[in-house]
This record gives C-alpha cells, sequence and structure tokens, in this order.
C-alpha cells in the first residue's frame, strides 16, 4: 500500500470534504469510497476557519485521517497562516498546500507555492503541494522537502480529465520514487483509471463525487476504477499498434472458412 | 391543553398557527421584540420545492408541495405564484443540464421565452429552465401578517423577555429556537448563511431568478420598494458574525452577472443568519421531556414550517402519525 510521510494508507483515493448535499451525504460517500483520508478546507467552508466546530467535529467522528489544505489561499501569508491554524484544528503535521495564482483557471502561483513549502518544511509540515505538471518546479518542490508531489490533471472543478497525458507521464519517469497523486481535474472514473495506469500513486477528488447525483455510488466507481488502474498498471498492459493481431493463430488451423 | 411556544420564527409562528386553529390555547414567547428576529428575517421565501431538489431530500419536495399553499391561507395576499426562472451564463450552460438532470417540474426555455417572462432580462440568457409551480413571499411580511392574525385568534404573545410565562403552568412546551437550540440538540449543528438587499429602480424582475455558476450559485428575490433579496452563502460554522468581504463581492459579481443594472444599485442591508441542521440537513419534530421541538429548518424554513407545524399539531392532538424521518443515523444521534 502507499506510504506517505512514513505514514501507510489503505485507500489509493483521497476524497475532499466540500460541497456534498449534507453531512450525511459526505459520510455515506466516505465509507463506499473506502478512503481513509479525507481533505478539508480550512478557508472557505468555515468562514476563516474561525470556527468550523461542528462541521469539522463531523469530519473527526468519520473516522479517517484529515489532510487539511489551504483551499482559496492566493498568498504565501494567508496559505502558512492558514496551515498553522489547520495544525492547531486537526492536530496533524500534514497540509495540503494550495497557493491559487489565476482566479480563472485556479492555476496554482507555483513561485508563491515553493516559498511556501520552504517555510511550512522548516516548520516540521509534511507538505502535500498541489502544483502543475512542470518538472522544474516538482524538482524545486522536492528540493524544498516535500516528499509528495501533487500535480493536477485539468483545473479544479472542470471534470475534464487529463489534458497532458505526456506531462504526467514525464512526472512519473522523472520522479520513480517520490509518491504522486493527481489533485485536480478529474471528473469520471476512467480519468481516474487512466492516471492510475500511468503508474500515479492516488487520486485527489472531490467535486466529481459531491456534484454528482448520487455521490455515495459515484465515490464506490472511483473506488473500482483507482484499484482497477493501479492493478492494470503492476499487470502490464499491452501498448496499442495499428493493426489487428488476431488472438487465435490462423496459420495451422485445419479448415480455413 | 395550554401550550407555549418558545421561539417566534417561522416554525414557531406556523406551529401557532396549526395549534390554535385546532382550538388549543397557544402563548408564544420569544426574547427578541419582534417576531422573525433569528434567521426566518433573512430568508430567500422562496416556495421553491422543485429547484431544493438539486441537492435536497426527495422528502423536501414531498413535504414542500403543499407550502405554497399553506402560505396562501395563512396569509392572504402575501404568496406569489410566478414561479422560478434558473439562468447560467453561456460558459455555465453544463450546469442548467445537471440542475435539470437532478430536478423536476420545469419548463427549457430559450432567449424568447426568458424575455417574455422577466422582460428585462431579455437578450441576455439564452437558455433556462422554468419552474412554472414554484412561489415567493417576502418573510419579513409573511411573519408579520401572521402574527397579526394569531394575535386577533386569540394567540398571547411575550416578546422582547418582559412577563415571560412559566413554563410550569403549561401542559405542553414546544420549542422552536431555531439557531438558540444547537448547543442542547444532539446532532444539530449551524450552517451560516449571508445576504444582502439591493435597491435599484433600474430593473424589475417578477420572480426569483436563480443562477448557476460551478463557484458562485445566487438567488435573487425581488421584493416592494425597488428591493432586491440576494442570498445566500452555506457556510459550515455557526459563527453569526458580520459578512466576510468575499461574499459581498461575489453576490455582487454574480448579481452584475444577472444584470449590469445591479452594479448601480444601492446596498440597504447585509445580513447574517445561522441556519440549525440535521447531518441530513432535514428537519424533525423532536420528542421532549416537557412537550416536543421542531428543530434542524436548516435552509427550508418557509418551505418546510407548514409540514412540521402540521406534524407537532397531528401528534399533539392524539392522531397516529409515523415520523416522516426515521433516518437510522438520527436515531442514533437522537439515542445519544
Amino acid at each position: 500500500m502507499p506510504i506517505f510521510y512514513g505514514t501507510e494508507v489503505r485507500s489509493r483515493l483521497f476524497l475532499g470534504t466540500a460541497r456534498y448535499p449534507s453531512p450525511a451525504v459526505l459520510a455515506e460517500a466516505v465509507r463506499q469510497s473506502g478512503t481513509d483520508i479525507v481533505t478539508v478546507s480550512l478557508r472557505r467552508e468555515t468562514a476563516g476557519g474561525r470556527s468550523g466546530g461542528a462541521f469539522f467535529e463531523l469530519i473527526r467522528e468519520l473516522g479517517v485521517r484529515v489532510l487539511p489544505n489551504t483551499a482559496g489561499c492566493h498568498s504565501v501569508s494567508e496559505a502558512v497562516l492558514t496551515a498553522k491554524m489547520a495544525r492547531e484544528v486537526f492536530s496533524t503535521n500534514w497540509i495540503k498546500l494550495e497557493v491559487i495564482g489565476h482566479q480563472d483557471t485556479l492555476q496554482p502561483d507555483v513561485f508563491g507555492l515553493v516559498e511556501a513549502a520552504c517555510i511550512l518544511a522548516g516548520e516540521g509540515f509534511e507538505v502535500f503541494p498541489y502544483t502543475t505538471d512542470d518538472l522544474v518546479v516538482a524538482e524545486r518542490l522536492v528540493e524544498a522537502g516535500c516528499k509528495v508531489l501533487m500535480p493536477w490533471c485539468a483545473p479544479i472543478g472542470s471534470a475534464m480529465g487529463p489534458q497532458n497525458v505526456p506531462a504526467l507521464r514525464a512526472m512519473r519517469a522523472h520522479f520513480p520514487d517520490v509518491p504522486l497523486i493527481v489533485d485536480a481535474g478529474i471528473g469520471r472514473p476512467s480519468h481516474a483509471a487512466t492516471v492510475m495506469e500511468l503508474g500515479y500513486d492516488a487520486v485527489l477528488l472531490n467535486t466529481a463525487v459531491a456534484g454528482a447525483a448520487s455521490p455515495a455510488a459515484m465515490a464506490a466507481a472511483f473506488a473500482k476504477a483507482i484499484e482497477a488502474g493501479h492493478a492494470a498498471c503492476h499487470a502490464g498492459m499491452l501498448e496499442p499498434r495499428d493493426m489487428a493481431v488476431p488472438s487465435t493463430p490462423v496459420i495451422g488451423k485445419a479448415v480455413f472458412t | 391543553m395550554t401550550v407555549l411556544i418558545k421561539g417566534a420564527g417561522v416554525a414557531g409562528l406556523a406551529a401557532a398557527f396549526e395549534l390554535s386553529r385546532r382550538g388549543i390555547a397557544v402563548e408564544v414567547v420569544d426574547a427578541a421584540e419582534t417576531v422573525g428576529g433569528g434567521a426566518s428575517s433573512y430568508a430567500g421565501g422562496m416556495i421553491a420545492p422543485y429547484c431544493e431538489r438539486e441537492a435536497a431530500d426527495e422528502a423536501v419536495l414531498a413535504l414542500g408541495l403543499s407550502a405554497a399553499d399553506w402560505w396562501a391561507e395563512a396569509v392572504p395576499g402575501e404568496i406569489f405564484r410566478r414561479g422560478t426562472l434558473v439562468i447560467a451564463a453561456g460558459r455555465d450552460s453544463g450546469e442548467l443540464d445537471r440542475f435539470a438532470a437532478r430536478t423536476r417540474g420545469y419548463e427549457r426555455v430559450g432567449g424568447n421565452a426568458i424575455g417574455k417572462l422577466e422582460p428585462d432580462l431579455a437578450g441576455r440568457f439564452d437558455r433556462a429552465l422554468f419552474f412554472a409551480e414554484e412561489a415567493h413571499l417576502d418573510p419579513r411580511k409573511a411573519m408579520a401578517g401572521l402574527y397579526e392574525r394569531l394575535v386577533e385568534s386569540g394567540v398571547r404573545f411575550h416578546l422582547g423577555g418582559a412577563d415571560s410565562p412559566s413554563e410550569a403552568s403549561f401542559s405542553t412546551v414546544v420549542e422552536c429556537t431555531g439557531a438558540a437550540a444547537i448547543a442542547a440538540t444532539p446532532g444539530l449543528r449551524g450552517v451560516r448563511g449571508e445576504m444582502l438587499f439591493l435597491e435599484t429602480a433600474e430593473i424589475s424582475l417578477s420572480r426569483p431568478v436563480r443562477l448557476l455558476h460551478p463557484r458562485h450559485p445566487l438567488y435573487i428575490v425581488p421584493r416592494e420598494n425597488n428591493r432586491f433579496m440576494v442570498g445566500a452563502t452555506m457556510i459550515e460554522t455557526d459563527d453569526d458574525g458580520p459578512i466576510t468581504a468575499r461574499s459581498v463581492m461575489e453576490f455582487l459579481n454574480a448579481a452584475y452577472a444577472v444584470h449590469p443594472a445591479f452594479g448601480e444599485a444601492r446596498v440597504v442591508e447585509m445580513g447574517v443568519g445561522v441556519r440549525p441542521a440535521f447531518a441530513d440537513n432535514l428537519p424533525r419534530v423532536l420528542d421532549r421531556d416537557d412537550g416536543f421541538a421542531i428543530a434542524g429548518m436548516y435552509r427550508h424554513g418557509f418551505l418546510l414550517a407548514p409540514a412540521m407545524a402540521r406534524q407537532l399539531a397531528e401528534r399533539l392532538c392524539g392522531a397516529k402519525h409515523p415520523p416522516l424521518f426515521s433516518h437510522p443515523s438520527f436515531r442514533k444521534e437522537a439515542i445519544q
């Protein structure tokens, strides 16, 4: 099973907790997904994190590990402050670091991201950076102390699925020993299966499940797709070819028809 | 039988109406000086059971279908049956399809029909969903009207904390205290809602308009005197502090996207209310040692208070009535 910052987890699906129709639906989706890690936004869902009281309590009662995030932060200082609040609220050094650089695409501000990752790693945080598929940025993040990378495959919430498969493949090849999690842009189970087939260690989802007509059923569907993609990756897939190859030999057959 | 209703918000007033029409002697007490002192005054007042089905349980639709008739009977003249118009900007047209897939009771309408329904939106949107059966009201006027009617029919009110009656002198106490009940009710949490009022004579709308947007969905409900209620956020906290700059910015951006005239509108009021909700966001009539409680109205106060009040009245009057929400997860919370 995958290991992130020394912690072995049993699921390759990380599930976000925002925008569900109700906490009861969220709880059922978490159960059906089989996940043991959920992400929680301190900022947007809880009025700046001053008191998420009852909602945070519901999250804790899910009995899964919490990966707090800095969603909605647009500057290094905001992200660092939010990370520190998250450490207090959830008693964890884990932080999913988002520094948003572009209003419309919600593309990460990779310069701010590296700077914030340096600061947080220096203060003992175990940083899960939400980044692009840029290899140089990824190297800087690793140098900054990140032992996990979370590239997007498409803009947050867009449901477009992998937009640049060669870049994702290059990232996997370039960082064979760093756990890689595709974060953002997944819309359907087939998208998740695709990135798992590329050898990614896990997938992080929120909108694709929370926005489904039946979040719990969709969570279960994603869990299966992610397991299937992971198993396929290690089972040795065929490379596509441009002509037919009969599965039964033709020559040697007794009778041609 | 004498009943004391604690709380003069939408749930308490609806309960008072249902009990007093059955001949029960009812008194209502509230610490606020006026009725609707809590979150009820900041409600949208949309009687929109079909639209709510987008994210709400089927029970909300089933229980909300008769709400418009209830309000028409309780406060004649206060309910407007003009439907709901659901729109989206061109780039978000996928949101309309998603909304349509989750709901029913609508008709798909194009640009011409949008212009006929709402002339001021003519030419601005190509596609919409029109929910003809829905209605809206002004929560403050509806509650004031209901209050007057209750007073006329002999219901005694104790507002502002003065001359509060002793609970022990009533045969039954019904708690309808909204967000104030959160701390003492297992499983109940607060969901913050922010809203603002805009005032402009440059645009008029006949019915609630919902703008679908992946990040900032909002609704605009027309009120009297060129006012528009714009809401509402859904934030998981019981913090009732002032509205945040970000929420104001998002409301104004979205309102401006519906019609640029809102850019010149005056912001005449901003409000924040905390809506009490159970984990499944469905309301309940709870049994209490000294009576009952109506709790967890969430964002469905005006839509579901009539059904909860009726359920309460039937239980109080001894009618056999199965609990409407016997969800196993709730039972667990209630027992704990």
